[in-house]
C-alpha cells in the first residue's frame, strides 16, 4: 500500500482530526495533537495497514512552534507514513504518550522530552534521560540559553574568535590578539621553477 | 656416557641463567628508605579500569600486547578504586560524569595520582565551544599530575605521560627530603 492510500484509509476513519498528505522524499500528515494516540492505535491494529513499528520519534523546534515527527512503519507490508504534531505553546508544550503502544517510544519521549521539554502525558517515568537531572533548560532549543554554573562547576567559558585564524579561543587569549601578525601569501613568483 | 653430558650441559647452562637472587651470593645494597620505597611504587602503579571516550580504545591499545602497560609494573587495572593507585581519566568528562568522577577520585586511597588523558579531560576539547554538556577540563575537580596531550593520544604518547609520572612518584619523598621537582619537557 502506498502512503497515499495509508492517508486515504486514515482521512475516511478521522476526518478532520487530521490535515492534508504533504508531498516529498517523505510524505507526512499533520496529526491533531490530542489525536495522536488514537491515530497511532488505529495504524497499528488495523488490519491490511499494520504499522506496528516505530522506527523514530523525534523533536524539532521551528522557533514558532515545536513538532514531534513519529516515523511508523510496517514490517509485513513494506510501507510508511511519517506523522507530526505542532505544538504553538513553547512555554508549556503537551502531547498524549504513544510508550502504552510502541515500546520504542518509551526513551524516545524521554529524549524528546530532555532536549526540549515536551512533556508526554501519561508517560509512566517522564525523567531526563541525557541530562543531569537537575539541569536547567531544555538544550536542543533554539533559545536556549546555557547556565552558568552546574553545582558549582563552570559550564560556559568566555570565548572569542582568533582574528589571526579564525578559530575558537578563550576570550582572554583572543584579547592578547588584538593586532596579530598578518597571515604571509607564500610568494610564488620568487620561488624556483615558477616564473612559467 | 652421552646422556651424562647432555645433563652436564643442561645444568651449565641453568646456573648461568639463574635468577637474580642466586647470582649475587649475600651481598648488601645501601640505599635510603625513601629512595627503596619510591623506587617500589613507581614499580607497581595499579591504574583503575575506567574509561570514558575514544581515549579509552588508546589506553587498552597501552595495556595490550604490542605497547605492554606491564613492563611498566601498571599492567594491573584494578576494577576497584579503593585497590587503584592512579586514575587515567581517558575520555570527555561531561558535567553527569564529573560528579561521578570526582566520587571515584575520593573513593581511592592515598597515595593517588590522575592522569588527564587527551584533549577532552585536559581543556574540554572539541566540546570547548558548544559543548554545553561538558566539564572544560577535568582539572576543576581532581588535582591532575600528568596532561597527556592528543585527540586521542596514540599509546606512545599516554606511555611518556605515565613515565613522567613515575619520574614524579621518584622524586616525592614520603619520610626525608624531596628530590628536586622536575623541570618541564
Amino acid at each position: 500500500m502506498t502512503t497515499q492510500e495509508i492517508h486515504a484509509r486514515l482521512k475516511a476513519r478521522f476526518g478532520d482530526r487530521l490535515g492534508e498528505l504533504t508531498e516529498g522524499v517523505d510524505p507526512f500528515c499533520v496529526v491533531e495533537t490530542q489525536s495522536i494516540a488514537d491515530v497511532c492505535q488505529w495504524l497499528r491494529d488495523e488490519p491490511g495497514i499494520d504499522l506496528t513499528s516505530l522506527m523514530c520519534l523525534s523533536a524539532v523546534d521551528l522557533k514558532d512552534k515545536l513538532e514531534v515527527v513519529y516515523n511508523l512503519h510496517s514490517m509485513k507490508h513494506k510501507h510508511r507514513i511519517t506523522l507530526k504534531v505542532e505544538l504553538s505553546d513553547r512555554d508549556n508544550p503537551h502531547v498524549p504518550t504513544i510508550s502504552t503502544l510502541f515500546g520504542t517510544a518509551d526513551w524516545h519521549e524521554r529524549e524528546a522530552y530532555d532536549m526540549m521539554g515536551i512533556v508526554f502525558d501519561g508517560h509512566h517515568d517522564l525523567r531526563r534521560l541525557l541530562c543531569p537531572d537537575d539541569w536547567e533548560g531544555w538544550p536542543l532549543r533554539k533559545d536556549y540559553v546555557v547556565q552558568e554554573y552546574y553545582r558549582g562547576l563552570k559550564v560556559p567559558y568566555p570565548q572569542g574568535q582568533d582574528p589571526n585564524r579564525g578559530h575558537w579561543v578563550s576570550q582572554d587569549i583572543a584579547d592578547q590578539r588584538v593586532n596579530p601578525p598578518q597571515r604571509r601569501e607564500p610568494d610564488l613568483k620568487s620561488m624556483s621553477g615558477n616564473e612559467a | 656416557m652421552a646422556e651424562t653430558q647432555t645433563e652436564l650441559k643442561i645444568q651449565e647452562k641453568a646456573e648461568n641463567t639463574l635468577p637474580l637472587e642466586g647470582r649475587h651470593g649475600n651481598n648488601v645494597i645501601v640505599t635510603s628508605v625513601d629512595k627503596v620505597l619510591a623506587w617500589a611504587r613507581q614499580s607497581s602503579v595499579w591504574p583503575m579500569t575506567f574509561g570514558l571516550a575514544c581515549c579509552a580504545i588508546e589506553m587498552m591499545a597501552t595495556a595490550a600486547g604490542r605497547y605492554d602497560l606491564d613492563r611498566f609494573g601498571m599492567g594491573v587495572m584494578r576494577a576497584s578504586p579503593r585497590q587503584s593507585d592512579l586514575m587515567i581519566v581517558a575520555g570527555t568528562v561531561t558535567m553527569k560524569m564529573a560528579l561521578r568522577v570526582k566520587k571515584l577520585y575520593e573513593q581511592m586511597p592515598e597515595p593517588k595520582y590522575v592522569v588527564s588523558m587527551g584533549s577532552c579531560a585536559t581543556c574540554g576539547g572539541p566540546y570547548w565551544k558548544h559543548g554545553y554538556h561538558v566539564l572544560k577540563g577535568v582539572d576543576q575537580i581532581v588535582p591532575v599530575d600528568v596532561y597527556v596531550a592528543g585527540c586521542p593520544p596514540r599509546p606512545e604518547a599516554l606511555l611518556e605521560g605515565l613515565m613522567m609520572l613515575q619520574e614524579k612518584i621518584k622524586r616525592e619523598a614520603l619520610l626525608g627530603k624531596k628530590l628536586a621537582p622536575m623541570m618541564a619537557a
